[in-house]
């Protein structure tokens, strides 16, 4: 192996330092009495009850979280139905602009495809609200879930789909019995991945939303445009908690799954 | 059948959802601007059938192409929105590429960890990690008390609102993209080309510049190119943490958009800022097909 | 070996076959996979497809299994067109190369999985999985996932999961491809007890020769998309229909000459090959005299080529095709070695002789003059 030097013990502390550092100060801002809220004045909680005093906020987390679910489950199913299509499903007339329409909103800039949706909804007269913010979001958040579950479908041994049918399987229960639980990991971290985006859009949101329904995103952009606000460095703090104990525990789940198949692998081998 | 519905369904979402749009706003782009609901004219009479068609198409026209090349306010923000791109990808790799060259010689048992430390900020709301950097920047912010406080300077700088805060929100939010990709390549890379070099004679930096960096090219264009495409439409970085000399794109798309009410010029800017798009989208796939029959 | 001289439905006319190949093309693009292909395989049969990789083997396996439809033909099971048949649908059951267990389910789910798509009822699952497990010898590993066992336990997982549900016919697909050389001899000799007391039709994909030789009741030699031969293991090695099988199975000499009718009043007929300048006709008494003025190839088997340090007698049995040559090469394998003897005219002849005591045949050594000999019946002749 090669030697660790000094040069990369550097770059690796900077690096991280450059990445955390900055979340760290949000996070300890947060608990600061002061309003002015870079001049330190003493310890406090009081900004995160102002934050579940205010109902606008707490309607807008709602709103955003309802969002997010139906539009990643959305996304994730036919985020899915996409991937397996087009692992699967072999030529189709039509398969180059499907293929095209899936991976474009990945590069897409996200003022064009918050603008093209909010000419789409007034061209048809819908109603914006939380509905047409579900449809965007499900929109460009299965091109994500698509790619994670199309790479673990390429790499997804193709036999264990004919043997499920050679043994009597229809094809829709191999898709069920077989295919689904193998690349659930991928579907569940797609699921997660749009989940997240959901949650932390802004932009398309802000063209696709109405005056019925606003986001949290939006509601904090039009606060800290302003400047900073110490109700916001609170709810920050409520957010990077909760992102952080998540990936931890998954990536504790998936290290310990790694180790066990591990084991288990090395112990078959010696019967 | 029901491979005609697994495929039919998500094809219908998309033409609905994203061609047509996409449509649209090419048709509003060619469109001129009126003071109605919609605010720009012509609008498709169904009603006169094929002749209405007709008349429809032949008020299409290229005058809102023709004024955004004659405000010189978008020449500019095209321009700066690439020149903007192109230098944050610079220092994004200058700033990566040791992060990720460094986690590819830690201990293998580290590797994971890193690797998680790296991914999470991606989970993170960008919103918010955006934000964390006005509290910073700012000229009563965390990083002037620091400096003032170590007596390094007696005023405070100006920071926040101006081009180098945005350098610092795009370096730090697109730095997983740049590191990912480039470390990926480096942890594949077998340890004993190194020692081959030196054992035919090359210095320790010898070994780094003509056999270690050659074999991470790849990398560094596909981490580039993650990083320069999604910069030159970014939004939320010029706007939060950019002053009045900040020019992008996409700050100029939504205020076209939302304060001028110009839909019309607003989808003309955006069809061509798909055009500019185009070129880098290609590179990095090519980059991505070579990488691929690399591999095989 | 044949498994029993009786068993041979395919010499009896009236016999019906349980698989037929009517004129079957089979295209992919412009590659022809199969070509005009026609088969009988019938009932209780070990049927071995062998060949090169790419010469048609698997796709006649996956036509049979549903997974590819001809392009052209017939495929007949049972006397039923398998046309609009889906995989799903036919009482064909497949082992794959890859073994394809569900990584997701135990051992018992693996083999259940069959049943329960039948609808079959809890305890028939039951009573059937557990005479599975038992004919497998896996009953202490039926919890387990696949990968908590080891190679050799995952292939019999997967032959008794295609065999829980007592297919007509079981496809194998290169079924001992990733098993050791040693647990591949014990297990060819497994296969061939458990297809036996099962009853089952076999049709094993192999490119393994050996293999095919020990496991099957009838062996198709194939190349690009034809079967070239069928016929017993015996048969295909003692009397190949060309050269290509003379040459695909075992080792061979392969001389080619011109042919002519013996004419020498020995009265033995056959024919007499002339083959090279300098170096005596070679006698074959087999051969069809309607081979004469045609070329021909006699293929010779080393072990049918004796190696003496003197002319055998001209009058004995080998002593009418006697050869003069140099050793170049001794190939030591053990029990029996192989000489590489050049002619005068450069031509390699391969002789074999067992080593049954322990210094004999050492007399012959490196760079020896020797004769190499064979009877008048030890070839085969082939026309081209």
């Amino acid at each position: 192996m090669r030697r660790f030097s000094r040069f990369n013990a550097v770059s690796l502390t900077l690096g991280f330092a450059f990445l955390y550092l900055p979340m760290l100060i949000l996070v300890i801002y947060s608990f600061n009495s002061n309003k002015l809220v870079t001049v330190w004045a003493g310890f406090s909680t009081k900004w995160y009850g102002e934050l579940f005093q205010n109902e606008a906020f707490l309607d807008a987390a709602w709103v955003t979280l309802r969002v997010a679910v139906i539009s990643s489950t959305l996304a994730t199913i036919l985020g899915t139905m996409a991937a397996y299509a087009l692992v699967r499903a072999g030529r189709f007339s039509g398969r180059t602009l499907f293929s095209g329409m899936i991976y474009a909103p990945l590069v897409m800039p996200e003022v064009i495809t918050g603008l093209s949706l909010l000419l789409l909804f007034i061209g048809i007269g819908l109603d914006r609200g939380v509905f047409t913010i579900i449809l965007a979001h499900t929109t460009f958040s299965m091109a994500f879930v698509s790619v994670v579950v199309s790479s673990r479908l390429v790499s997804f041994d193709r036999s264990l789909e004919e043997a499920a049918l050679d043994l009597g399987a229809t094809p829709f229960d191999a898709f069920r019995l077989v295919t689904l639980p193998i690349i659930a990991p991928a579907v569940i971290s797609g699921w997660l991945l749009a989940f997240t985006l959901s949650l932390d859009d802004l932009v398309i949101a802000s063209f696709t939303s109405g005056p019925s329904a606003t986001t949290l995103p939006i509601k904090i952009f039009s606060a800290v445009r302003l400047g900073v606000s110490p109700e916001i460095n609170a709810l920050s703090t409520i957010m990077i908690g909760l992102v952080t104990v998540g990936v931890i525990t998954a990536s504790l789940v998936s290290k310990n799954t790694a180790l066990r198949h591990e084991r288990d692998a090395k112990a078959a081998e010696r019967t | 059948m029901q491979r005609i519905v697994l495929i039919a369904v998500p094809y219908f979402w998309l033409v609905a959802l994203f061609l047509v749009p996409f449509l649209i706003v090419l048709k509003i782009s060619l469109s001129d601007p009126a003071l109605a609901i919609p605010p720009y004219a012509p609008t498709l009479d169904l009603a006169a059938g094929w002749q209405g068609f007709l008349e429809f198409l032949r008020a299409l026209d290229l005058d809102n192409f023709v004024f955004l090349t004659e405000d010189d306010l978008y020449w500019k923000a095209y321009w700066s929105s690439l020149k903007i791109a192109f230098t944050a990808t610079f220092i994004t790799l200058l700033v990566g590429y040791p992060i990720a060259y460094a986690m590819a010689r830690s201990a293998p048992e580290w590797r994971p960890t890193l690797l998680m430390l790296v991914i999470l900020p991606f989970w993170t709301s960008f919103l918010i990690r955006v934000y964390a950097w006005m509290g910073i920047l700012s000229s009563e912010g965390v990083l002037n008390q620091a400096l003032m406080w170590l007596g390094l300077i007696s005023d405070p700088l100006t920071i926040l609102n101006t081009n180098i805060a945005v350098y610092i929100g795009i370096v730090y939010t697109y730095l997983p993209f740049m590191i990912l990709p480039i470390y990926s390549g480096l942890e594949r890379m077998d340890d004993s080309l190194i020692e081959a070099a030196e054992d035919l004679g090359a210095s320790k930096l010898g070994a780094f510049w003509l056999v270690t960096f050659p074999l991470s090219v790849q990398g560094v264009i596909a981490g580039c190119f993650l990083v320069f495409i999604p910069t030159i439409g970014e939004f939320v970085i010029p706007s939060l943490l950019g002053g009045s000399e900040t020019l992008m794109i996409g700050k100029v798309l939504w205020e076209e958009f939302f304060n001028n009410r110009d839909w019309p010029v607003a989808s003309a800017v955006a069809i061509i800022l798909l055009l500019i798009l185009v070129i880098p989208i290609i590179l990095f796939q090519r980059n991505e097909q070579k990488a691929r029959e690399a591999d095989q | 070996m044949v498994n029993s001289t009786s068993f041979a439905p395919w010499n009896d006319p009236h016999a019906k076959p349980l698989i037929q190949f009517k004129n079957v093309t089979k295209r992919f693009g412009a590659f022809v996979a199969i070509e005009d292909l026609t088969q009988d395989i019938f009932a209780q049969e070990f049927f071995a497809l062998l060949g090169p990789s790419g010469c048609g083997k698997t796709t006649m396996m996956r036509m049979l299994a549903g997974f590819e439809t001809p392009t052209q033909g017939q495929i007949l099971i049972d006397g039923q067109d398998m046309a609009n048949v889906p995989p799903n649908k036919r009482a064909v059951n497949m082992m794959f190369q890859s073994y394809a267990l569900f990584p997701h389910l135990s051992v018992w789910e693996n083999i259940a999985f069959g049943l329960k798509r039948d609808g079959k009822s809890k305890s028939e699952i039951e009573t059937r999985v557990a005479e599975m497990l038992r004919l497998t010898r896996l009953e202490k590993f039926k919890s387990r996932k696949p990968h908590q066992i080891s190679g050799g336990q995952r292939q019999r997982v997967a032959l008794a999961r295609s065999l829980a549900k007592g297919p007509k016919l079981l496809l194998l697909d290169e079924p001992l491809g990733a098993l050791d050389k040693k647990l591949r001899e014990e297990t060819q000799f497994e296969l061939m007890d458990i297809q036996e007391k099962t009853g089952t039709t076999f049709v094993i994909v192999t490119h393994d020769q050996e293999e095919a030789m020990t496991v099957a009741s009838r062996v198709a030699v194939m190349d690009e998309g034809r079967i070239v031969q069928v016929d017993t293991p015996d048969k295909i090695y003692e009397e190949p229909n060309s050269v290509y099988v003379a040459d695909f199975i075992g080792d061979v000499n392969l001389l080619r000459g011109q042919a002519t009718a013996r004419k020498d009043g020995s009265g033995d007929g056959g024919i007499s090959i002339a083959w090279a300048m300098e170096q005596p006709d070679l006698i074959a008494s087999n051969a069809d005299q309607a081979l004469t003025n045609k070329s021909v190839t006699l293929a010779l088997r080393p072990e049918k080529v004796a190696i003496s340090k003197e002319r055998p007698p001209e009058d004995g049995p080998s002593g009418i095709n006697a050869l003069e040559g140099t050793v170049i090469d001794i190939g030591y394998l053990g029990n029996l070695s192989t000489y590489h003897v050049q002619l005068a005219d450069g031509t390699m002849i391969k002789a074999q002789a067992t080593n049954t005591r322990r210094v004999a045949r050492r007399d012959i050594s490196w760079e020896d003059t020797v004769w190499v000999s064979f009877t008048t019946t030890a070839g085969v002749v082939l026309e081209g």
